[in-house]
């Protein structure tokens, strides 16, 4: 550890990066670390969109057509594990990396040869697990959640390489948590009080709170399994006085606060994109601050209400559908105060403030079909149905993955002093904006109607809706390499961009020329009320 | 102390404390293991019955004055193909009295093997008043081809039983353990006589 602490000490004070492709390897810099998260992440989105449009394609009709039930399977499977570990994870991360050490006012990183680590663990991580697809016997084919004993007695062979990609994908974030946490305590400006912290950093210092204390159980969980396989033992296995139960309990403990670790930075991108271009102050700032506290804490007590089917006792099952339902209160606070933040501001519709106000929309949709589940004798309907898949892709995609691509065309121009053209981002995002509910608002009702998820083929009166699912599917599917496009096109060619890039952006960030210099901060800002968010 | 020095020294306390919280972590989900287990034996959640119990006749009496009905349902474990069903299907009880019923079991493969069956008690709030004195689930059972067996199962439906309780359904699933135990060195299965081998 002593070692990663005195890299900070390095006496060549280089103004640019080293030559060279190695350059990537060796890098501590966190503007690099952070461009490297957000390509690796991009590229496992295309990895897992493309097992998407396999699975809506089968689906797009019923019967059995292109591939066979276990590869089914095992794309539902890894789609879901990609997109969660590798796509919305390391996107955020990659952003914190960027953005927290700017906008705090520290010159890089706390941990800067940890950070590299945390980063190259992951392509291994991810060649590991994918590599599984093509090993005899197949991938992880047991659903993203590997209930036990689905994971254990009836695994393919290869989950033990599963097993170890959840471990070092564990220790990646464990190690990125420290470092978040470690730089926002102790790297601040002179001046900038906790509470006086964009949103964005508060909400990632929460998240980090909540990688720290969960990834140990995932990681317990997943060694259990690996016991049971190989040795013997009986965590998981009721013949030697084990529980399959207790695995789904262990792995929602994790799960429930994981949820949350993919949305709470999604919410401080979006307080600070509505502001900008309401040209207001975000209204309720301290009421973000506790919302976001409150909705962290409530994550670790819910648990059990993605388990209801379970044959619970009364008390439990009412608890947890209590306490799930008391999240909407602080999800809420933050829905009005975005609300009141565009409320009689003087808004402009660019880019970034589209995806942001489709998120707080469709985020909605999501949460109230959240309630809806949370309802414990309603669940029992919708328990394990296309209505699940709706309410969570609901909140992940133009939940979380929206607040991503409103923070990739917001900050983009800092980044790399070039402006994305204007026209092309708002065709990108209404083709996103349609095709993602063309996809997913239909599945609301083949849920409701009973059609049941993880399934290669289906009754034909859930026939049309699919249909519909899979042309939405590929419509998204393809704007999105749409939005590669833009990206290069915007690195390439993009006009250049102001330092202050958006006339009512604020925060230390934009005090940076664009491109921001390779070595920000060297000194502490001076914090200025006028950038100050609080 | 300089500012930057004083900073590096506050960022490794940070990181410190920080990983003492994962350290803590790794081990409260190793204690979660212990702690489901008791917080289901305390509860009765998950309908585990308890372990052997002692039962002293002269102490109490039964409570003639109602009658509590105890279904007993069998099943066997994907991949285990023994035969085993209750002799009796269901019982009528008076609670504090002790009953003895009876299972049926028989091994039909062409190789010995051993069974542990796992007991599962339905409504859950009536597994604390369940005790068994004697329950064929304590053991494991070795069965050589063909070899059958009564096995008896002694139980106390418990006075303190909730009044709205009228119907317990006890069930046990049979597992087939015979990998996991391993069989005594003396009828270790040779080349060739070996069976498909069941379960994973």
């Amino acid at each position: 550890m002593s070692e990663v602490i005195h890299a900070d000490h390095h006496d060549d004070h280089a103004h640019g990066p080293a030559k060279g492709m190695l350059r990537w390897l060796y890098t501590t810099n966190h503007k690099d670390i952070g461009t490297l998260y957000l390509w690796f992440s991009f590229a496992m989105f295309l990895i897992g969109g493309a097992m998407a449009l396999v699975i809506r394609t089968e689906l797009f009709q019923p019967g059995l057509q292109f591939i066979e039930p276990e590869f089914f399977n095992q794309m539902t499977t890894n789609h879901g594990l990609i997109m969660v570990f590798g796509a919305i994870m390391p996107a955020f991360v990659g952003l914190a990396n960027w953005l927290i050490p700017m906008q705090v006012g520290a010159p890089d990183m706390a941990l800067p040869r940890m950070n590299n680590l945390s980063f190259w663990i992951l392509p291994f991580a991810f060649s590991m697990m994918i590599s599984t697809l093509f090993m005899e016997g197949g991938g992880p084919n047991f659903g993203w959640t590997f209930y036990a004993p689905l994971s254990t007695t009836y695994a393919p062979d290869s989950v033990t390489y599963f097993i170890f990609a959840v471990h070092l994908m564990g220790a990646s974030s464990i190690m990125g948590s420290i470092n978040i946490i470690a730089t926002i305590l102790n790297m601040r400006a002179p001046g900038m009080t906790l509470m006086k912290m964009p949103m964005f950093v508060w909400t990632w210092l929460i998240t980090a709170y909540l990688l720290i204390a969960v990834m140990p159980v995932l990681a317990g969980a997943v060694t259990m399994m690996l016991f049971d396989i190989h040795f013997n033992t009986s965590f998981f296995n009721a013949a030697g006085g084990g529980d399959p139960v207790m695995f789904q309990h262990i792995f929602w403990f994790f799960g429930h606060p994981e949820v949350y670790i993919m949305i709470l930075p999604a919410f401080g991108i979006v307080s600070h994109i509505i502001p900008t271009f309401a040209r207001k102050q975000l209204f309720g700032y301290t009421s973000m601050v506790y919302a976001v506290a409150s909705i962290a804490f409530l994550s670790f007590i819910v648990w059990a209400h993605h388990m209801f089917t379970v044959g619970m006792p009364l008390a439990g099952q009412l608890f947890f559908m209590y306490s799930t339902m008391l999240i909407a209160v602080p999800t809420g606070v933050k829905v009005f105060n975005w609300i009141a933040t565009m409320w009689r501001g003087s808004m402009t519709f660019e880019t970034p403030m589209l995806f942001a106000i489709a998120f707080v929309v469709l985020f909605t949709i999501g949460g109230l079909s959240g309630i809806m589940l949370a309802i414990t004798p309603a669940d029992y309907q919708y328990h394990d149905t296309y209505f699940v898949v709706a309410h969570f892709h609901y909140v992940l995609v133009p939940g979380a993955l929206f607040s991503i691509i409103a923070a990739v065309y917001f900050w983009i121009p800092k980044w790399t002093g070039k402006m994305y053209d204007e026209s092309l981002g708002k065709l990108h995002f209404w083709l996103s904006f349609v095709g993602v509910n063309v996809t997913f608002f239909p599945q609301h009702f083949s849920g409701l109607a009973g059609m049941p998820r993880r399934i290669p083929d289906y009754a034909l009166q859930f026939a049309d809706f699919n249909m519909i699912s899979s042309v939405g599917a590929f419509i998204f599917g393809f704007s999105q390499v749409f939005f590669l496009y833009v990206l290069i096109k915007t690195i390439r060619s993009g006009a250049p961009a102001k330092a202050r890039s958006w006339e009512g952006a604020k925060g230390l960030e934009w005090t940076l020329p664009s491109p921001a210099p390779y070595h920000s901060f060297t000194y502490p800002p001076e914090v200025k009320s006028e950038e100050v968010h609080g | 102390m300089t500012v930057e020095s004083k900073q590096q020294n506050d960022i490794r306390r940070t990181v410190k404390k920080l990983a003492l919280i994962v350290v803590g972590m790794c081990f409260f989900v190793a204690a979660l293991v212990p702690l489901y287990d008791l917080f289901c034996e305390v509860t009765g959640l998950n309908g585990k019955t308890g372990g052997p119990y002692v039962f002293d006749e002269a102490k109490t009496s039964p409570d003639t004055t109602r009658l509590v009905k105890v279904n007993f349902l069998t099943n066997t474990n994907e991949g285990m193909s023994w035969d085993f069903w209750p002799q009796k299907g269901a019982v009528r009880v008076h609670p504090g009295s002790a009953n003895t019923v009876s299972f049926y079991v028989k091994n039909t493969t062409g190789r010995p093997m051993i069974a542990q069956a796992i007991p599962s008690l339905v409504p859950s709030s009536a597994a604390e008043f369940f005790h068994k004195t004697e329950c064929f689930c304590f053991e494991q059972q070795l069965l050589q081809p063909g070899e059958e067996l009564e096995m008896p199962m002694r139980f106390i439906v418990d006075r303190g039983l909730p009044k709205n309780v009228q119907s317990i359904n006890l069930s046990y699933a049979l597992f087939d353990v015979t990998e996991r135990v391993g069989l005594p060195e003396d009828m270790q299965i040779t080349d060739n006589q070996v069976s498909p081998v069941t379960g994973g």
